[in-house]
């Protein structure tokens, strides 16, 4: 079992809107995978189609080796989710949510580990969750879910709404988490989040999958940024591969495809070279190079 | 008046949002009086079958306990007499639901805070809430004041009828505006209001069926009474409209003071801290269904046991009332005499015990739709608990917090009748006369169930109005000679009368099946449907 996730041609509409649409998605098991769209994109509808709250319309879904919607209740032993939206009880504590939470899906011993970790992140579980802020709501989902013994965890924009202290301390659990083998997969629209946290990334775009591998992997199909100054001006105009092309007196600045870098460079050499910065595409670019284009011209892109 | 700024606008808003429902309503209620006038003319054309019903209805203490006192034998006044008090529960209801939802229950939702960041004023919502609810018993005034006249009913009583039901409702929409003051939340702002508009219900009823005439000072104390000491149809007195005028000026007044002090998101009681962690109660789905929502049953039942042991204390002399008409004293000794009469007004409470469990059996039927709605639902079908199971924790809760409001019912009730009787043979007879309800209550609710979980986007106002047609069907259907299908669609129509009436076992048993059908369909659906 190396996949706990994997979704092929998955579909979803909710009359005319179409929501997902032949969407594909694969998360290894032991692995941090962000799941990257912006609002709107599918990614809470994929995830609940994961938890079997939604039907597939058509397409092939397998979570930790079941069909999420036939054996649901057995497949959430061994999950935690954190909803995009925190709904609480308002008559409730955050303690005894946790310690609810921990026992509907079969593991008593959650309470225990969530007073440390409410401890970790500043939380106070005596408190009604109707006198929580946005963010403390966050923290009793997020505690309760870290604090399971699952194997995986599902998590829709778990940050939103926290404070850069606890921000960072989500990300060293995120980490420990990883270390300790459990597979997760970290919905979110926040690219340094991604960045700092994922070995394998998904870029959704109207509810189809349009980029997925390593951060490295991606880079490779992206260009990298080149700004130089020469003794000579170079002729770099008419080399294919080349973007963007911007010629001041002795500075050149350009996008370079990766194929055509060799090429590039030893033009540049050619020419003189006084400084020279190479910078490889960061997530933002690779993000925006998706969604500033039409759906036209991405859906190419994508072929 | 800067605290006024943006009345206009929200007041708009509250319009647009609630335009549906308070024009359900004001049909209901308007369509319902020009509708029981307009039958009672054709039922009742001459002054001699008017005249008999007049002289049954004014002293058949069930009638007087469920509508209240018959002022005069007119067309009219038998409508004001049928309709007036219910038509002034249903507005009431209107401006409670109206007041409610656009102060409190938005507060709680986050959304007041959205609109109290623009240039609204602090006093502007509570304003515009019970402005919405003015105009809305105005236009319920006119068309019930319309639908009179259009009737042939005189104007001038036609006008004071329609009075006595709008100000009824601009009053208790004050009680409305005040309790969503105080009270910490939305649930408990309603049920602050609903339990005034209950112990209005009762006041009345106690002052209108009491023997001793010490107690009929009580009708004064309640705003439903006044709507009967209008006397539309019947002299009118004018001056008996100062008295709701008055109280919602003074609630009015004090809702505003209280506004004016209190902190957003604040009740004037502070919320106390819970525990650290889960208690063993809190062991699962079925111990959470407990926890949500065993206070609430808690409070009914405390208000049952309240209300029955108050009415079935009141239920001994209850014949006394029947006057010295002769002919009527010797007709009520043939069917039974004094006994008969005692037990009809006991069935008629246990009715309508049935109808109110129903009514607490569809909104717990309801919190089903609430979780799904508002996300909670996700977080505990996220979890190892299967759809069935988390349905099934709410359909336990519901139909184990009937059986125990009828069982307070009829319990209390039974006490309050043997303790004035000296009968204690009275507490086991008068508790299974409550139960026999049981089974139509339920199957009111497993009507819910199953829109719930086969079109659950008509599964709130599909269960309300299968609770209010049942209503309507038992204090309408026979009066008004509905055609037969349509009383018998009421699961209530074929509970035993109790006490008193015969008791058969068929139609218990297809009732009790139809409510299991029902539910069981219904989780059958939820399994297959969409969540969210």
């Amino acid at each position: 079992m190396s996949d706990a996730i994997e979704i092929r041609g998955l579909r979803k509409t909710f009359g005319s809107t179409v929501a997902l649409d032949d969407l594909d998605l694969t998360v290894r098991a032991g692995e941090v995978h962000a799941f990257l769209g912006p609002n709107g994109a599918g990614k809470t509808t994929t995830l609940r189609v994961l938890l079997g709250l939604l039907r597939a319309d058509a397409g092939q879904v397998r979570l930790l080796g079941g069909d999420p919607w036939r054996d649901a209740t057995r497949l959430h032993r061994r999950l935690a989710y954190v909803p995009g939206d925190v709904t609480l009880w308002p008559g409730l504590s955050g303690g005894e949510i946790i310690g609810l939470l921990g026992r509907l899906r079969g593991d008593p011993g959650t309470a225990k580990r969530g007073a440390a970790l409410c401890e970790r992140f500043q939380l106070d579980p005596s408190k009604k969750a109707r006198a929580y802020s946005k963010g403390n709501r966050q923290k009793v989902a997020l505690v309760a879910a870290l604090a399971s013994d699952a194997e995986l965890l599902l998590l829709d924009e778990p940050t939103a709404g926290l404070d850069p202290l606890m921000e960072a301390m989500f990300r060293e659990c995120v980490a420990q988490e990883r270390r300790a083998g459990r597979t997760i997969l970290l919905s979110s629209h926040i690219l340094a989040e991604a960045e700092a946290l994922a070995d394998r990334v998904s870029i959704i775009r109207d509810g189809r999958c349009v980029e997925t591998g390593t951060l490295t992997e991606l880079r490779h199909l992206a260009r990298t940024s080149v700004t130089a100054e020469l003794d000579h001006p170079a002729r770099l105009d008419g080399v294919t591969g080349v973007h963007d092309l911007s010629t001041t007196g002795a500075q050149v600045s350009c996008q370079v495809d990766n194929t055509a870098l060799t090429e590039v460079l030893a033009l540049l050499a050619a020419a003189g070279i006084r400084t020279i910065t190479c910078q490889p595409p960061t997530l933002e670019e690779l993000f925006l190079r998706h969604y500033t284009t039409g759906p036209q011209q991405t859906a190419g892109a994508a072929r | 008046m800067t605290g006024l700024a943006g009345t206009g606008p929200l007041i708009r808003l509250a319009l647009r949002r609630d335009r549906f429902m308070m024009l359900a309503w004001i049909y209901v209620t308007s369509a319902g009086v020009a509708g029981v006038a307009y039958w009672l003319g054709q039922l009742y054309p001459t002054a001699a079958k008017r005249d008999l019903l007049a002289s049954a209805a004014g002293t058949n203490p069930a009638l007087v306990f469920l509508y209240g006192k018959l002022y005069g034998d007119s067309t009219g006044a038998l409508t004001a007499w049928r309709y007036g008090v219910w038509g002034a529960i249903f507005a009431a209801l209107m401006s409670v639901f109206v007041v409610i939802g656009s102060t409190r229950a938005d507060e709680e939702a986050g959304r007041l805070e959205l609109i109290g960041s623009t240039a609204v004023g602090r006093h502007a919502p509570l304003t515009a809430a019970l402005a919405v609810t003015a105009i809305g018993n105005v236009l319920l005034g006119v068309l019930v004041t319309a639908g009179l006249i259009l009737t042939g009913q005189p104007a001038a009583g036609s006008a004071a009828l329609a009075l006595a039901i709008a100000a009824a409702g601009v009053a208790f929409g004050c009680v409305g505006g005040l309790a969503a003051q105080v009270a910490s939340g939305a649930r408990a702002a309603r049920g602050i209001a609903l339990g005034a508009l209950g112990a209005a219900y009762l006041l009345r009823a106690v002052a209108d069926t009491g023997s001793a005439a010490p107690l009929t000072w009580l009708s004064w104390l309640s705003p439903l009474g006044w709507t009967e000491q209008v006397q539309p149809f019947a002299g009118q007195r004018w001056w008996a409209l100062a008295l709701p005028a008055g109280v919602a000026a003074g609630l009015g007044g004090a809702a505003y003071a209280v506004a004016a002090r209190r902190d957003h998101g604040a009740g004037l009681l502070p919320g106390r801290p819970g525990r650290a962690g889960a208690s063993a109660l809190l062991s699962g789905v079925f111990g959470l269904a407990w926890r949500l929502d065993g206070s609430t049953l808690a409070g009914w039942v405390a208000g049952f046991a309240f209300l029955g042991a108050v009415l079935g204390a009141a239920a001994k002399g209850i014949g006394s009332l029947l006057g010295s008409s002769s002919v009527l004293q010797n007709e009520f000794t043939r069917i039974g005499g004094q006994t008969a009469i005692t037990n009809a007004y006991l069935a008629a409470i246990m009715g309508l015990a049935g109808l109110i469990a129903a009514a607490y059996a569809t909104s717990a039927a309801l919190r089903l739709r609430v979780a799904e709605t508002t996300g909670a639902a996700e977080a505990v079908l996220a979890s190892t608990v299967s759809r069935l199971r988390w349905a099934l924790s709410h359909v336990t809760v519901l139909a184990t917090g009937t059986a125990a409001l009828l069982t307070s019912a009829g319990l209390a009730i039974g006490l309050g009748y043997g303790l004035r009787t000296d009968d204690l043979g009275e507490v086991p007879r008068l508790l299974g006369a409550a139960l026999a309800q049981l089974p139509a209550a339920l199957a009111i609710a497993g009507l819910t169930v199953l829109l719930f979980g086969a079109a659950p986007r008509v599964c709130v106002g599909g269960g309300w109005a299968a609770v209010v047609a049942a209503l309507v069907i038992e204090l309408f259907g026979t009066l008004l000679r509905f055609p037969r299908w349509m009383i018998d669609i009421s699961p209530f129509t074929h509970m035993p009368k109790l006490p008193g009436g015969p008791v058969h076992a068929a139609p218990l048993i297809w009732v009790s099946l139809a409510a299991v059908a029902l539910t069981a369909t219904g989780l059958t659906a939820l399994r297959q449907r969409d969540i969210g």
